[in-house]
């Protein structure tokens, strides 16, 4: 970490703001509270013009003399402590060792601070939107479970790391990719594809496909981390690249594709930074096992938790274009869900060799 | 003999036995060894009367002599039930003193080792007459209360001498007995044995001394023995017999030479029970044969309506009339198939219950004031039940109950804060209820299990109640059930009567005084949440100041005065909740705990419900040493558990024991304001708990 000056950073002001809030009710013998803006879909609407899902101005009360409330309030209160000891000491860390740093029994008491780390990851998400902070201001890193192969050279703390050059296990995405601890000195690709398995991932980069396609590869393992998101975002931004992305054919792999695209109903606020409104669907489509043969035993039956999945995805305003409506009655009137992996009954190489370039090819993709 | 004479399952078993099962025979099973053939002639050669004394000999289990750990229990308890027998139809209430002492030849044993005890039973009761004295003590089926129908410990006129004569057998020591009527009559002391051929008193020493003692008996008694503390100890049933004898003065010097008291806290004693006859539907056919056999009446009318209670002279008329006979037979005369249908007629006809002044309940005021003197909790009640009737036997059922841990014993484990780690829990208290069990005033303390009382705690929905239960167990929690059957014939499952059987009619009065009991239970546990959860609030905010104020600190680089945020935090908090009347959430607005009669429950700031009375025990208490002082658990622990608040003097005899049970209580949640609704206990109980209260909250705050 490099020492800066011994400066109070906006985000850290805007921490110390909330021990004010305390003081002042205090002076003013006024329960002291919290506004936080609500993290669910009631308080989220799709901004169509520009293809995000945008937070709306619904807030929550966290008041500190409220029995129901009041430990929530106390543990925010920690939480924005050890935060603003990250900015002053200039540190990042990760969730977990945010809930050891807070957590301690409480004096006089049996009770601990925290008593799982479930209570204090969604403080420290409370705080981003609060403050209206991205967490990487917040110092707060995920895990780096992230890759990235292809044409595309980056500054990492000095270091060139140019990601043609590291074999076929490629460059491990940090989760903080801001442009102040990561810069893309160059990058030659045409596009990005985003795949969501590793699996995928690995077997495309083997078989060097970006080489041949001039693309990056990016995969996030399931769910794509913010480090992963916030790449891909940036390399579409700044150079001008179309991302694709390549998912199992579930409700959960659609879902992963709108959070690419559009952001997430729990952080809808950092939709802004992270989101790509033009990302495409590459697959695998409910449409696909019929054009590329698909044997029907190589699906999977769904089940009920898929089938509600599907039908909630129905309802989101962002399914509602007709081609989406088509694609998810289509899985739900098949009953099967289809993984990418199923492609190698057919060839191990399948994926590489004739899914993906007739994909390419025939631009059969999903907005 | 008597008019009871019954199957194994009357108090009067112990004495059916030896007629009923004289000694075995020569036994020669036929099967085994047919070669060897006995005559009539060889058989009747070898047959004779057993003495009862020789009887008992072989068969010293049959009265609960079993082990040496349980003989010294049952010489203790026949003599204390002689002497609180005697008190009570004497009028006297009882000063009973128990003493054991080790007894070794030569270098001094620990009472654990030892096995050989000498047993001193004193009371002052009305003494005995000088003739009657070595027939009492020196003969088997000697005594005043089995030829009548009428409630009491004893009831076979064989408890003492039997107790006597294991000593005896095991010591070859007599029994000596002081006995004095009156102040004005001189005190006699007698050595006596018995002859167990014969069973007949040998009187070894007879002699006036001077005694103390204006009037009363004290018994001696030299035994083998075994002394051991725990369940079903000496040490237990005295105190078990103290909760439900809290009329009775009650002195138990142990074997390792302590003093404990029981104090009296009941001040009345019990009704006198009445004798009555037996109800038709109460007996036998076997017994009516014997009554009919045994009536001094010449007509078969006078006999009905003579020797039973409630059949009147026209109903005795009209039940001769139903069974076919004439009212003038002669009632020796009836035999066979007519007594058996005189029998049958008398069970279906109509007749009225019995009456029930022959049983004296406790009473739910002394059952209350014995648990609340003997054990700590926080809520007691008690319940008598209305008088039922089985088999034409009247009874009473009683039930009470002593729940929850003294409020200063709730937060004494808080103290060392271990940090919890993740996963981990609060220990929840596995502990179970203890069922204490009577049958009249005596505590049971074997086969507890084969108990109707017992089962009827297990079958009881305690989840009801706001308690935990696993199925067909014992309720959890800290808590003592108290049970009680009185009655003229307490039917036991065994002779050694341990067990209560069950009677259908018995169960359900069981079942209902333990579901009152624990209605009022119920009540009181939500009550008790609903003020804890306020508690908590309080408590919550407390707590959690601190940690705010800290952090805000930290934000704020350390410069923040922090006392002062603090102090305008607690203003807010207090402003919050002080609203809230907790009096209310208490329950405390009455004179009384609402919706719970016969009740009595002790908070961190003083007594409620039945408070008199409760005042009343605190002060008995005060009067003595108080030693003994078992937890809920039953096991004795050294008590540390208030005794005075008049005479501050008297607590340096209280080795170790605090004030009142109110003012221990620490960790005290209201603030002085909010205590004064409590200033109701009477007397001057609520006092020092205000100014502990005070001072409390004057530290925090
Ligand atoms: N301490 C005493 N004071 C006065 N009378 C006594 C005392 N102890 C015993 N008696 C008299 O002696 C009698 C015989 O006592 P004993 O214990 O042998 O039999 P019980 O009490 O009648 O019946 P049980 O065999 O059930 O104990 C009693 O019925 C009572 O009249
Ligand atoms: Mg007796």
């Amino acid at each position: 970490m490099t020492t800066k000056t011994k400066k109070t950073t906006p985000v850290e002001k805007k921490l110390i703001g909330l021990a004010d809030i305390v003081i002042q009710s205090a002076e003013r013998s006024k329960d002291p509270t919290f506004q936080i803006p609500i993290r669910a879909l009631s308080n989220v609407a799709f901004n169509e013009r520009k293809g995000l899902i945008e937070m709306g101005g619904k807030k929550q009360e966290r008041s500190f003399f409220n029995v129901g409330m009041a430990k929530k309030f106390m543990q925010t209160v920690l939480v924005a402590d050890a935060l603003s000891e990250l900015q002053r000491a200039d540190l990042t860390t990760s969730l977990r060792e945010i809930y050891y740093r807070t957590k301690h029994t409480i004096k006089n008491s049996h009770e601990n601070t925290f008593d799982t780390q479930d209570e204090s990851d969604p403080v420290i998400e409370d705080l981003e939107v609060s403050l209206a902070t991205l967490r990487e201001e917040l110092h707060v890193r995920a895990e780096n479970s992230g890759s990235i192969v292809g044409p595309v050279v980056f500054g990492d703390d000095g270091d060139r790391v140019d990601c043609s050059k590291l074999g076929k296990g490629g460059y491990s995405v940090p989760s903080i990719v801001e442009p102040e601890y990561l810069e893309i000195r160059r990058c030659t690709a045409d596009f990005v594809l985003l795949v969501e398995k590793g699996t995928q991932w690995n077997r495309l980069s083997e078989d060097k496909f970006w080489r041949r396609y001039n693309c990056v590869l990016l995969t996030g393992n399931g769910q794509p981390p913010r480090g992963v998101r916030r790449l891909a975002r940036r390399l579409h931004e700044e150079h001008r690249l179309p991302v694709y992305v390549l998912v199992d054919n579930d409700p959960w792999g659609y879902y992963i594709y709108s959070v690419i695209k559009q952001g997430s109903i729990n952080l809808a606020f950092e939709s802004q930074r992270m989101a790509i409104p033009k990302a495409k669907f590459m697959g695998l489509s409910s449409a696909d096992p019929e054009r590329y043969e698909l044997p029907r035993n190589v699906g999977i039956k769904l089940n009920e938790k898929d089938i509600a999945r599907a039908k909630e995805l129905m309802n989101y305003q962002w399914f509602k274009k007709p081609a989406w409506q088509a694609e998810i009655k289509r899985m739900l009137t098949s009953g099967l869900k289809y993984e990418l992996d199923a492609l190698a009954n057919k060839d191990f190489q399948y994926l590489t060799k004739k899914y993906l370039p007739r994909k390419l090819k025939e631009k059969d993709w999903l907005d | 003999m008597g008019k009871k004479k019954d199957s194994a399952s009357g108090p009067d078993s112990k004495s059916s036995v030896p007629r009923a099962n004289p000694e075995p025979a020569p036994k020669k099973p036929a099967a085994a060894k047919a070669a060897e053939r006995v005559t009539a002639v060889e058989m009747g050669a070898r047959q004779r009367e057993i003495s009862v004394s020789e009887f008992f000999t072989k068969n010293r289990h049959l009265l609960g002599f079993d082990n040496p750990r349980k003989a010294l229990l049952t010489c203790v308890k026949e003599a204390v039930d002689n002497a609180l027998d005697a008190c009570e139809e004497a009028g006297i209430l009882p000063d009973v003193t128990v003493k054991l002492e080790v007894m070794s030849n030569g270098e001094p044993v620990a009472p654990s080792q030892a096995n050989r005890f000498r047993i001193t039973v004193t009371d002052n009761g009305p003494g005995i007459v000088r003739q009657q004295i070595p027939r009492i003590f020196a003969k088997l089926l000697y005594g005043s209360k089995f030829h009548r129908l009428r409630m009491s410990r004893g009831q076979q006129g064989i408890g003492i001498s039997a107790a006597g004569m294991y000593g005896q057998l095991t010591t070859g020591k007599p029994v000596k007995i002081i006995s004095r009527i009156g102040p004005k009559a001189a005190a006699h002391f007698f050595e006596v044995q018995i002859d167990t051929k014969k069973n007949e008193p040998l009187v070894h020493e007879n002699k006036q001394i001077d005694w103390e003692q204006p009037r009363g008996t004290q018994v001696t008694l030299e035994v083998e023995g075994k002394y051991q503390k725990g369940r079903a100890s000496v040490d237990e049933w005295l105190e078990q017999t103290s909760i439900a004898n809290p009329h009775v003065k009650l002195i138990y010097r142990t074997p390792e030479g302590e003093t404990k008291e029981y104090p009296r806290t009941y001040h009345e004693l019990p009704p006198q029970p009445r004798e009555i006859k037996p109800h038709p539907y109460g007996i036998e056919f076997g017994m009516l044969l014997k009554m009919l056999q045994d009536t001094k009446s010449h007509t078969l009318s006078g006999f009905l309506a003579g020797d039973f209670c409630r059949v009147s002279p026209q109903l005795a008329d009209e039940i001769c009339k139903a069974a076919k006979v004439s009212p003038e037979d002669k009632p020796r005369e009836l035999k066979g198939p007519v007594a058996e249908t005189l029998y049958r007629t008398l069970q279906e006809t109509k007749i009225m219950a019995p009456p029930t002044n022959c049983i004296s309940p406790i009473g739910e005021k002394a059952i209350l004031a014995g648990l609340y003197k003997q054990i700590k909790g926080e809520f007691y009640t008690a319940v008598s039940r209305p008088p039922s009737v089985y088999r034409g036997n009247p009874f009473i059922i009683e039930a009470g109950l002593a729940y929850g841990n003294r409020p200063q014993d709730q937060n004494r484990p808080q103290q060392p804060a271990m940090p919890k780690a993740e996963g981990e829990h609060e220990e929840e208290d596995s502990e179970l209820a203890r069922v204490i069990r009577y049958a009249n005033r005596v505590p049971l303390l074997y086969q507890q299990s084969a108990c109707s009382t017992f089962k009827a705690v297990l079958s009881t929905g305690w989840k009801n109640y706001g308690l935990t239960q696993s199925r067909g167990a014992l309720p959890g929690g800290p808590m003592v059930i108290f049970v009680h059957m009185a009655s003229v014939w307490v039917p036991f499952t065994s002779e050694s009567k341990e067990a209560i059987a069950d009677y259908d009619e018995i169960q359900k009065e069981i079942t209902l005084a333990l579901r009152e009991c624990g209605r009022r239970l119920g009540l009181f546990v939500r009550r008790r949440e609903r003020a804890a959860s306020e508690f908590r609030r309080r408590n919550i905010f407390e707590l959690y100041i601190e940690e705010v104020v800290e952090a805000c600190n930290r934000l704020k680089g350390g410069t923040l005065p922090k006392q002062k945020l603090k102090e305008q935090l607690q203003k807010i908090a207090t402003s919050r909740t002080g609203g809230m009347k907790t009096d209310e959430a208490l329950g405390k607005t009455g004179a009384g705990p609402e919706g719970l009669p016969h009740s009595i429950i002790v908070t961190a700031d003083g007594v409620e419900g039945e408070t008199a009375l409760a005042t009343q025990v605190e002060s008995d208490q005060g009067l003595v040493v108080p030693t003994a002082e078992p937890n809920l658990r039953g096991d004795p622990t050294p008590a540390d558990e208030p005794a005075l608040k008049e005479d501050p003097t008297k607590s340096s005899r209280t080795t170790h024991r605090p004030n009142m049970r109110t003012a221990q209580s620490g960790q005290v949640t209201l603030s002085p304001g909010e205590s004064k609704a409590k200033n109701r206990s009477g007397g001057k109980s609520p006092k020092p708990a205000k100014t502990v209260a005070s001072k409390k909250h004057n530290r925090t705050s």
